[in-house]
C-alpha cells in the first residue's frame, strides 16, 4: 500500500458523512438546473429582448435589446388581461374539484360487493390522457352531431328533405354553440378539465380516508356526533394532508391548463379562451408566433403567479417539517 | 446566456456534422408534404433529377408540415439542408433578413426564369433580389354545386348583382349560400382578401398587408360593410367557428349550402365526400366594382438554399431543374396543382383548366393574407375576422384593434 494511496483513501474516509448526500443528489441537482433552473433565467433574459427565435448564418442570435419594453406592451394588451382573467377563472372553478372529489370519495368509502369496481369506474378519466379528454368533450359540445345537439335537435328542430333529396334539419332555435362562444368557451373547457380532476381528488381522499382512525370515529359517534358536525369535526379534520395535497394538485392543473385548450380550442374564438401558458405558446412558437421576447415576458409574469403559490407551499412544508 | 448556451451547443452540433461530414456530391433535401400525392410528385422530380445528375447523392428528409414550421428555425442555422421547402412572401421574410437564406438572383438569371416564372416573381423578390424558386400554386376561387345551381336555373355568377340574386335564390330554396369553417381561421382571411381585391383591388391589398393602408380606412371600411351584408342576411353557414375547413364540407355534400371559397387543393375533399365531379364546378369570384382589374388569390410553394448549405453548386442546380416546364407539367399533374413555368402545360381537370385561365388573365397575384402580412398582423387579422363573422356589430371596436397591432408591428 503506497503512501498516496492511503492518504487519498483518508480524504474520502473523514468527509464520506458529508459527500454521500451531495453524490445521490447530484444526478437530480444536474438535470434540475439544465431544465428548470437555467431556463428560468434564460427565459427572463429574453423578456428584455425582441427576439423572432432565429439566429444568422454565423449562428449569433438576431435578438435586439429593449429593456422593459415588452412588458410595457403586456399592460396595453387586451389579449394579455383576457388571459389572465380566465386563468383566474380557471382557478376559481377548478377548485371545484376539491368539494367534488370529497364528496364522491365519501360516497364510495363503504363496503359492498363490486365496490373496487365502482372506484376504478370513477377514476378512469383521470388515466385517459388530457387530450382524449378534450377531444371527446369537444364531440360531446359539437352542435351538429354532438350530445348537446343532439338533444337540442329532438326538442328545437325538424327533419326536412333538401333540395337534393337529402335529409337535413330545420331548427327554429339554431343549437348552443358552447365552444365557439366567447361567453361560455372557458366554462365549457373548464367542465371538461374537471372530470379528470374530481376523479385525481377522488383518490387523494379515498386513500386519506383509509388512515381515518376508526378509534376517534367510535369515540365521536359516543359523543353523539353525526351526520354533518361528524364529518366537519371529526373526518375533514384528519383528511387535512388530502385536503392540502388535493388543493396543491389542482391549483396546478389549473395554472399550467394548456393541452384542454389546444385541442378544443387553439384559444379561439378570436382568443377568448387563451390562458397566459397558452398565449405564451401561440405568441413564441406557433404558426403565427415568431415574437420570443414577448412570449418570454408572458411566461415569466406566469412564472411570478406561480412563485408566489410555490413560496407558500415551501414555507408550509419548512412548517411542517419543523413541527415534527 | 441563452445565445451562449445555444452558440455552445451549435458548435457541439457543428463539429458532430463535420465529422460525419456529407460528401462533395451529397445533396440534402428538406421536404414539407408527406401526403401520398405531394409526396409521389416530389419523389418523381427527385428521381429525374438523378438521371439526369447521376454523380449526385440526393438525401431526401421528408418531414410533416407543421412539424416543418417549427423546425425550419432550428436546421437553418444549425444544422441546414442544401434544399428546404419554404413559402414566398412574408413568410420567407424573416430568414432573408437574418441572412438564412442564399441569394439564388443568379439562378433567375441565368435560366430566364423573370420571364418563365414571372407570375410568382414579385413575392420571391426582397430587395431587388430573388431568394427561392417556386414549382407549385393554385388557384382560388367559389367552388358551387352545379346540381343545386341547375335545379334553381342558376348560372355562374360573374357581377356582385348576380351573387346576391343567386344568394337569394339559394336562400329561398332552402339552401345556405355559403359554408365555411373558421376554427382555424384562415378560411375568413379567403374570403375578407377576395372581397377587398375585387371592392378596392390588387394595391390595397398589398398596400393593407405591408401596413402602408389603415384597417380604420374608408376603403377597407367598404369591405367589412359589404361583409357585414352577406353575413346579417344569413349567406354563410351557422356554427362556422367550431369547424375546419374540412368539416365544411359537410353541408356542402350534403346539399345543405351550395357554395365554397376555398383554394383548389379543397377539391380531393369533395371527392372524398362522395361529390362527383358532375356535380361541383368552380367560377372566379364575381366582380364586385365595375372595371377593377381582376387580381386573384395564388399561394405558391418554393425551394431555397439555406446560407449555411454544404453544397450550393448541386443545390442550384435542383433549384433550376425543378423549374423545367416538363417537370413542372409532371409534379403538377401528380398534385393536382398548377405549374408556374408558363411553358409547362396544364393537367387536363377541368378545375386545373379553369384556374389556369383564371390565374394566366389575372392583373396580379396575391400569395395569402396570412402569407402577404407578417406573421403578427396575420393571426391578430384573422382572428378579428373571426369575430365579425360571429358579430358583425363589433366592426370598429375590432378595426381599431387591428390598427393598434399595426402600428405595433410595422413601426
Amino acid at each position: 500500500m503506497n503512501a498516496a494511496n492511503g492518504s487519498q483513501r483518508s480524504w474520502f474516509q473523514r468527509n464520506r458523512i458529508t459527500l454521500a448526500p451531495w453524490l445521490f443528489v447530484a444526478p437530480a441537482l444536474l438535470f434540475f438546473s439544465v431544465y428548470v433552473i437555467i431556463p428560468i433565467f434564460q427565459s427572463i433574459t429574453i423578456s428584455f429582448y425582441e427576439w423572432n427565435g432565429l439566429y444568422n448564418a454565423q449562428g449569433e442570435s438576431t435578438a435586439t435589446w429593449v429593456g422593459l419594453q415588452n412588458y410595457e406592451k403586456l399592460l396595453d394588451d387586451e389579449r394579455f388581461f383576457v388571459s389572465l382573467k380566465n386563468n383566474v377563472i380557471w382557478l376559481v372553478f377548478y377548485m371545484l374539484a376539491v368539494p367534488a372529489g370529497l364528496a364522491i370519495a365519501l360516497f364510495l368509502n363503504q363496503t359492498v360487493t363490486g365496490i373496487r369496481i365502482y372506484k376504478s369506474l370513477f377514476f378512469f378519466p383521470f388515466v385517459i390522457s388530457q387530450v382524449v379528454v378534450g377531444l371527446i368533450f369537444g364531440w360531446f359540445y359539437n352542435p351538429d352531431f354532438g350530445v348537446i345537439g343532439s338533444v337540442w335537435k329532438a326538442a328545437f328542430c325538424e327533419e326536412v328533405i333538401n333540395i337534393v333529396g337529402n335529409v337535413s334539419t330545420r331548427c327554429t332555435h339554431s343549437p348552443p354553440d358552447i365552444l365557439a362562444d366567447e361567453t361560455w368557451a372557458t366554462y365549457g373547457i373548464i367542465f371538461a378539465g374537471l372530470w379528470p380532476q374530481i376523479a385525481y381528488c377522488m383518490i387523494l381522499y379515498l386513500t386519506g380516508l383509509n388512515n381515518v382512525s376508526p378509534d376517534q370515529i367510535e369515540a365521536a359517534r359516543l359523543d353523539g356526533a353525526r351526520g354533518w358536525r361528524m364529518l366537519r369535526h371529526v373526518i375533514l379534520p384528519q383528511l387535512a394532508p388530502a385536503t392540502f395535497l388535493a388543493i396543491v394538485v389542482t391549483v396546478i392543473g389549473a395554472l399550467r391548463s394548456f393541452d384542454m385548450i389546444a385541442i378544443m380550442t387553439r384559444g379561439g374564438p378570436y382568443g377568448s379562451t387563451n390562458v397566459l401558458a397558452y398565449y405564451m405558446y401561440e405568441t413564441a412558437i406557433s404558426e403565427y408566433g415568431d415574437r420570443y421576447g414577448y412570449g418570454s415576458a408572458i411566461a415569466t409574469v406566469l412564472f411570478l403567479i406561480m412563485l408566489v403559490y410555490i413560496s407558500y407551499f415551501l414555507w408550509r412544508m419548512y412548517q411542517d417539517e419543523r413541527g415534527r | 446566456m441563452k445565445f451562449a448556451l445555444k452558440s455552445s451547443l451549435l458548435s457541439i452540433a457543428l463539429s458532430a456534422a463535420m465529422s460525419t461530414a456529407a460528401l462533395a456530391g451529397d445533396l440534402v433535401i428538406n421536404f414539407d408534404d408527406p401526403n401520398p400525392g405531394p409526396k409521389a410528385g416530389f419523389e418523381a422530380a427527385v428521381e429525374a433529377f438523378k438521371a439526369a445528375n447521376p454523380d449526385v447523392n440526393v438525401i431526401v428528409n421528408i418531414n410533416d408540415r407543421e412539424a416543418h414550421k417549427t423546425a425550419i428555425r432550428n436546421f437553418l442555422s444549425a444544422d441546414a439542408p442544401d434544399i428546404t421547402s419554404w413559402y414566398p412572401g412574408n413568410r420567407m421574410a424573416p430568414f432573408v433578413e437574418a441572412g438564412l437564406f442564399e441569394d439564388v438572383s443568379d439562378v433567375w438569371e441565368a435560366n430566364g426564369f423573370s420571364d418563365s416564372l414571372a407570375a410568382i416573381k414579385p413575392t420571391m423578390t426582397i430587395d431587388g433580389k430573388q431568394w427561392g424558386v417556386p414549382y407549385t400554386y393554385y388557384q382560388w376561387g367559389v367552388y358551387y354545386r352545379k346540381d343545386i345551381f341547375d335545379k334553381l336555373g342558376l348560372a355562374e355568377p360573374t357581377n356582385w348583382d348576380e351573387f346576391n340574386a343567386a344568394a337569394m335564390t339559394l336562400k329561398d330554396a332552402g339552401v345556405t349560400p355559403i359554408t365555411i369553417g373558421t376554427k382555424y381561421l384562415w378560411t375568413a382571411a379567403g374570403v375578407f382578401d377576395y372581397l377587398n381585391l375585387r371592392i378596392n383591388g390588387y394595391e390595397v391589398h398589398n398596400d393593407l398587408t405591408a401596413g402602408k393602408v389603415k384597417y380604420t380606412d374608408e376603403r377597407i371600411k367598404n369591405v367589412f360593410m359589404v361583409w357585414k351584408d352577406m353575413i346579417d342576411a344569413g349567406y354563410f353557414v351557422d356554427n362556422h367557428a367550431t369547424m375546419s375547413w374540412q368539416d365544411a364540407i359537410a353541408p356542402f355534400a350534403n346539399g345543405d349550402a351550395a357554395m365554397y371559397v376555398m383554394g383548389n387543393f379543397s377539391v380531393d375533399g369533395y371527392k372524398n365526400a362522395g361529390m362527383t365531379e358532375d356535380q361541383i364546378d368552380y367560377f372566379q369570384f364575381p366582380e364586385i366594382t365595375p372595371g377593377l382589374p381582376r387580381a386573384e388569390e395564388a399561394p405558391a410553394d418554393a425551394f431555397f438554399i439555406p446560407t449555411r448549405a454544404k453544397n450550393k453548386e448541386d443545390a442550384r442546380k435542383f433549384l433550376a431543374f425543378v423549374a423545367q416546364p416538363d417537370i413542372q407539367t409532371e409534379w403538377n399533374k401528380t398534385i393536382g396543382q398548377l405549374p408556374i413555368n408558363k411553358n409547362a402545360s396544364v393537367g387536363d381537370s377541368k378545375f386545373l383548366q379553369e384556374g389556369f385561365e383564371t390565374l394566366s388573365t389575372a392583373t396580379g397575384l396575391a400569395q395569402f393574407y396570412d402569407r402577404d402580412a407578417p406573421a403578427q398582423m396575420a393571426k391578430a387579422g384573422m382572428e378579428g375576422f373571426q369575430e365579425f363573422m360571429l358579430d358583425t356589430s363589433k366592426m370598429d371596436a375590432i378595426l381599431e384593434r387591428l390598427d393598434k397591432v399595426q402600428d405595433e408591428v410595422y413601426k
